[in-house]
């Protein structure tokens, strides 16, 4: 077990955004989040990595509780993360954000983080722009950095935001080659996603979050054809 | 296979020009009459205080506009030595970088709990605060303020040596003194910079002026860095200040605690010449002494001209003058970006 989410409970004033939501990842699983706008994905993320204190449950990370510790600490402990909306160090170079997530993540000097940040860079389709300050990236190229950036911190639970949410069918293709190589080498994944066809050719298990609580869970498959889901986030009437 | 470069060899020629322009510095004394020295004393003291506000807001994200109090109180903390403990001015001068750094602790407590623009008026409220209080200390003149006792500015350290080297008269002496010591404090304050900015917290400062939220998804402690680059700055701030003091000999809450002399006018510096890069304040503060030296006679033109010139720059040149320097011919005097070499990348071989 990698990461167990018990009972876990978060409201922003009278609304609870993420109600009870229990559950366990086995280390190596890719797991796919989905749920309509709103439902508290992403903020199921933001107590999974430490940005947001859960008011009550408890988050174990590795074995450890760390429903009080930091985001740094967790990032420490192996949780990478990539945003929904793309988030790069705009004033820093592509190399330059992903050695400053390598120096800190893993806490090693920068000269030992060179040869790894470039094979990264590599394996997202980034190195040629190594040089390039990553606030006049493409909206692809962003997202290639999120995911890059992610997995300079060394990740054993990489968590991806909406990484394939508005990219063109063929960027999509390239981006999940790249997300399936990554979880080929053994790292764990949750991954919150849209393009469900995307998500689907991933994940082994689907988590269905609606209104804060989840309403379902189990192979993608079975998930799909479930009547209440399909009703909730694909709005069919059943 | 892969190399990391920060070396460029417009940053060795900058290290070689500045060691040339140090030691021309030091001997300058020599050959220039005492009105030179003071211009100069307040060139170098400005460019200080800008590459220190530059760091705070440049790198760090920390827009302050309450230097003033630590401007302020180590020019006091340096008084308090001098009169109350009858210290030598330039001993005292290290005094006014530890009540700077002391009063940075519950300043940066509070206005640490305030962001954007409510931190800069935070900061800005808690130096009025500490000049109103400063204001009722009876023993340092009190509102109005009091001057270094003749015994202490006759007596200063070095100015008999000075007096001696270069044939000048005591406050002539003690000018040239002032004017070395900053100096030394301009070369050592930017060199920190420079180093700090080429370190891995350098790295970590850009992070977190660009986004906080992603710098802690990466692993950045941020708020040990936002005080670390604080209680920096506010030490340095007032070790500007006790030195800025010991050449006037004379202060008063007021002057001490100015906001357009310490702060206003350094951001005015920095934006001008660039912010977020070394070179920026070097060229925003000659651009700022030569409008003052050209607008002095002109009263309140010269302010209303300050403040054309910076909007001007903020809409034309965003990024300053350097800026604007730098982009047109990809100069960086004090390179600071690490650049991978290697096969495969644009320009990396």
């Amino acid at each position: 077990m990698i990461l167990r989410l018990e009972n876990v409970s978060k409201s922003f004033g009278a609304l609870k955004v993420t109600d009870g939501v229990t559950v366990t990842v086995p280390r190596g699983e890719a797991l796919g989040i989905i749920g309509p706008n709103g439902a508290g994905k992403s903020t199921l993320f933001n107590l999974i990595t430490g940005n947001l204190l859960a008011d009550e449950g408890r988050i174990e990370l590795l074995g450890r509780d760390v429903t009080r510790a930091p985001a740094m600490d967790r990032v420490r402990m192996g949780v990478g993360r990539s945003f929904q909306i793309p988030q790069p160090f705009e004033g820093l170079s592509v190399f330059e954000n992903l050695l400053t997530a390598a120096a800190f993540g893993r806490g090693g000097r920068e000269a030992e983080m060179v040869d790894d940040c470039a094979r990264i860079l590599e394996e997202t389709e980034l190195l040629r722009k190594a040089n390039v300050l990553a606030g006049s990236l493409s909206l692809l190229d962003r997202k290639r950095l999120e995911l890059a950036r992610a997995l300079a911190t060394g990740p054993e639970l990489l968590l991806l935001d909406e990484i394939a949410g508005g990219l063109t069918e063929g960027e999509c293709k390239a981006l999940v080659a790249t997300i399936k190589a990554i979880h080929a080498k053994g790292t764990t994944i949750i991954w919150i996603e849209h393009v469900l066809h995307a998500l689907t050719s991933v994940v082994e298990r689907l988590l269905v979050l609606d209104f804060g609580r989840v309403i379902g869970i189990g192979a993608p498959d079975a998930i799909m054809a479930s009547q209440q889901v399909r009703e909730i986030y694909l709005g069919l009437e059943v | 296979m892969y190399r990391l470069t920060t070396r460029t060899r417009a940053g060795t020629a900058t290290e070689i020009a500045v060691l040339v322009l140090v030691l021309a510095g030091l001997a300058l004394p020599a050959v220039t009459p005492r009105g030179v020295i003071q211009d100069l004393f307040f060139i170098l003291t400005m460019l200080t205080l800008a590459q220190i506000w530059n760091l705070l807001a440049g790198y760090g994200g920390l827009v302050s506009v309450g230097q003033q109090a630590f401007v302020g109180i180590g020019a006091y903390a340096m008084f308090a030595g001098v009169i109350l403990l009858g210290w030598n001015p330039v001993a005292a001068i290290l005094l006014g970088g530890l009540a700077a750094l002391a009063l940075a602790v519950p300043t940066a407590f509070f206005a640490f709990r305030l962001q954007g623009a409510y931190f800069a008026i935070g900061t800005w409220v808690i130096a009025e605060v500490t000049r109103l209080l400063i204001a009722q200390w009876k023993a340092l003149g009190g509102g109005t303020g009091t001057s270094l006792p003749r015994e202490a500015t006759s007596n200063i350290m070095g100015t008999d040596a000075i007096r001696a080297l270069f044939g000048v008269r005591e406050a002539a002496a003690r000018d040239i003194l002032a004017y070395w010591l900053a100096l030394a404090l301009v070369v050592v304050v930017t060199g920190c910079i420079y180093w700090l900015l080429r370190s891995r917290l350098g790295l970590a400062l850009a992070a977190v002026r660009d986004n906080v939220e992603a710098a802690q998804a990466v692993g950045v402690d941020v708020g040990r860095l936002k005080w670390a680059v604080f209680l920096i700055a506010a030490a340095a701030t007032g070790l500007t200040g006790a030195l800025i003091f010991v050449q006037t000999a004379r202060i008063s809450p007021e002057a001490a605690f100015a906001v357009t002399d310490w702060t206003a006018y350094v951001i005015f510096i920095v934006v001008i010449g660039g912010i977020g890069t070394i070179e920026g304040p070097i060229v925003g503060v000659l651009v700022f002494f030569a409008l003052r030296s050209a607008l002095a006679d002109y009263g309140s033109w010269y302010l209303m001209t300050l403040g054309l010139a910076a909007i001007a720059v903020m809409l034309f040149a965003p990024k300053g003058l350097w800026g604007l320097i730098s982009a047109r011919t990809g100069l960086h005097l004090f390179p600071v970006r690490r650049r991978l070499a290697g096969p495969k990348i644009e320009g990396g071989n």
